[in-house]
């Protein structure tokens, strides 16, 4: 081994050897029934479907997400159709969310919003997952000097509060949906490359690892098919969570006038535009608003759910 | 210890250093063409200057000589505080910062000490409760507030407190009666994090041996809260702070833009709305040295605090 392999940690960890049990003192074990981790995992996803909240919880995202997939599904109305005769109309049974100031469905365009909204989300999420994660792989992985300067990128990233990240960063390229998405991808990522560095810091010094290596694996082998499987449910969970983080953040950015031109709406673009009318229909912000609580709230309950039972 | 101290503020004024050059190279070099976003923002068309027109707007930008000399400068002027000029307002972004900074601090700074005391408070009433029932529901209550983005809640507290209630001003700077609102919506993330670690922390620290002790002593459930659960549950929530210092100056921005309050986050919304750089990267840069600044603080407070902490270095 001339050239330093990469994973140095884990050869200096095998001079310790783990006690492994003999078969001999292994046979009453044996007789456990064997059960996958994959089973196990599949036993509590249908326990957790007894949980009336996760449930509810489930069933909320999943019309969000058929809202941002098939608008046409679950609307009645046109979200671009005015009509003056119908403007500011308080909710009701024909307009669950009321109208707007140009006589347009509210819920409509709620529905209509949570492509964009959910659109921005997904690809701030997918930023910094795949950002993130391979940050988070080469320094955990590599160590020594990569590591260093990796996690000290990450700190610094970490001091810009990470609202003002995205504005520094949509200054620069300007508004729209994906630009929000880009800024808010980039304000997610280094959380992202934390979490995969400290699993795979974690995985990486198991046994089985080491017997990988041992076997005579490749550094890319044992990354590919030992670590990175072993090391993906806490940053699939904190995937969950900052999904609901980036619908929050993106919100936000476009409810400060950044996000999609109009007539295209967002739910921030809703909430914003409804506050001009917030004195004589208040439920034209607060509204579009509850939505955005109600799918944030769904969210986390389901990622609450899920570190429950990768525990 | 001196060590560490020292150590501890050299690395915060890398990563401050650090943070600059990022804020620097987003907002100046990611921009394929930053003349036009310049020009732009000052409100002068590109299209209708000549040649030398162009040099001179070039030069007097700093672009004329290349990023690493334009980076320096900008660098050096921030070390000296200044800040370069507005490009849509036409004045010294210093003099702006300076004229914004105290009405963000005044609405941070009650935000921050609201945030504590609302946490402190409902953990500390979730676990003095008896009835189980009730501190269940309790419970879930911070996991729900901290689901709800502050643009929202405060259009709802405008709702029922200024429109329908009519107790406080929907907007303004003026006196304190406008303070309260943006202050309480601003506090109600950070207060939903902090009891929820409160929490954590006091069913913890409840299982220690020490408590158990001084139960035994006769120390009534009260006593034992306040006197042992609650400092030892506290210590932690030190750094809590200092990291949600970030998510506060974050939240500025928003609420200073609900409320239409005067301030360093709405100086940002509307210099990115009319891509204003050099404004962006001095609220950048201010807003980064105070989260690492208190941070910092944070970190040399913990030892005094803390004596385990202080008595572990010396001994190492």
């Amino acid at each position: 081994m001339e050239p330093k392999p990469l994973s140095a940690p884990i050869w200096n960890s095998s001079l310790h050897p783990p006690a492994r049990p003999t078969s001999a003192a292994n046979a009453g074990v044996d007789d456990v029934e064997i059960r996958s981790v994959l089973l196990a995992r599949w036993a509590g996803a249908a326990r957790s479907l007894r949980r009336p909240g996760f449930v509810l919880a489930a069933c909320f995202i999943v019309f969000v997400l058929l809202a941002a997939a098939v608008p046409e599904w679950l609307r009645r109305y046109d979200p671009y159709a005015t009509s003056v005769s119908e403007k500011l109309l308080a909710p009701s049974f024909r307009h669950w969310f009321g109208t707007d100031q140009l006589g347009r469905d509210l819920y409509a365009r709620v529905i209509c919003g949570s492509t964009l909204s959910v659109e921005a989300a997904l690809a701030a999420v997918g930023i910094a997952l795949v950002g993130g994660v391979s940050l988070g792989v080469l320094s955990g992985f590599v160590g020594g000097k990569v590591d260093a300067l990796i996690m000290r990128g990450v700190d610094v990233l970490l001091a810009l509060p990470a609202l003002l990240l995205s504005l520094a960063i949509i200054t620069a390229i300007g508004f729209g949906t994906m630009p929000v998405a880009i800024a808010v991808g980039m304000g997610i990522l280094p959380g992202f490359a934390r979490t995969t560095r400290a699993e795979v810091l974690r995985v990486k010094t198991l046994p089985y690892v080491e017997a990988a290596r041992l076997g005579g694996a490749s550094a890319g082998r044992t990354l590919l098919t030992h670590v990175l499987p072993n090391s993906w449910g806490p940053v699939a969970v904190l995937a969950t969570l900052d999904f609901g983080v980036a619908i929050v953040a993106a919100a936000g950015l476009s409810f400060l006038g950044f996000g999609a031109a109009p007539p295209a709406a967002e739910w921030g673009t809703l909430i914003a535009s409804g506050r001009n009318f917030q004195m004589t229909a208040p439920w034209l912000s607060l509204l579009p608003g509850l939505f955005v609580v109600a799918t944030v709230f769904g969210l986390n309950h389901i990622a609450r759910t899920m570190e429950e039972l990768w525990r | 210890m001196t060590r560490y101290i020292l150590g501890r503020i050299a690395q915060a004024f890398l990563v401050l250093w650090g943070a600059y050059t990022v804020a620097y190279l987003i907002l100046y070099l990611l921009p394929s063409d930053s003349l036009t976003i310049l020009l732009t923002a000052s409100g002068v068309e590109i299209d209708t200057l000549s040649k030398t027109d162009l040099a001179k707007a070039r030069h007097y930008y700093g672009l004329e000589h290349g990023a690493l000399d334009q980076y320096l400068r900008l660098l050096w002027g921030a070390l000296h505080g200044d800040f370069g000029v507005s490009l849509t307002k036409g004045v010294s972004v210093s003099s702006l910062l300076a004229q914004r900074f105290p009405h963000t601090l005044a609405l941070a700074a009650s935000a921050v000490t609201l945030s504590i005391l609302e946490g402190l408070g409902f953990a500390y009433l979730v676990a003095a409760l008896r009835w189980v029932r009730i501190r269940q529901a309790l419970q879930r209550l911070p996991a729900l507030a901290s689901s709800v983005p502050v643009f929202w809640s405060g259009l709802l507290a405008i709702q029922i407190f200024a429109f329908g209630l009519g107790w406080l001003p929907s907007s303004g700077n003026e006196g304190f009666a406008a303070l309260v609102l943006p202050a309480w919506t601003l506090s109600l993330p950070s207060a939903a994090i902090y009891a929820q670690v409160l929490l954590r922390k006091f069913s913890d620290v409840w299982k220690e041996p020490y408590i158990t002790t001084a139960r035994a002593k006769g120390l009534s459930r009260a006593q034992t809260q306040w006197r042992h659960a609650l400092r030892n549950a506290a210590l932690p929530m030190l750094t809590l702070v200092g990291l949600q210092v970030g998510n506060t100056v974050s939240g500025a921005v928003l609420v200073e833009t609900v409320f239409g309050r005067v301030g360093l986050g709405r100086l940002a919304q509307e210099a990115v709305l009319r891509q204003d750089v050099p404004v962006v990267l001095a609220v950048v840069a201010v807003s980064a040295a105070v989260f690492v600044l208190v941070n910092l603080l944070v970190d040399l407070l913990y030892p005094m605090l803390d004596p385990r902490i202080a008595r572990a270095q010396r001994v190492g």
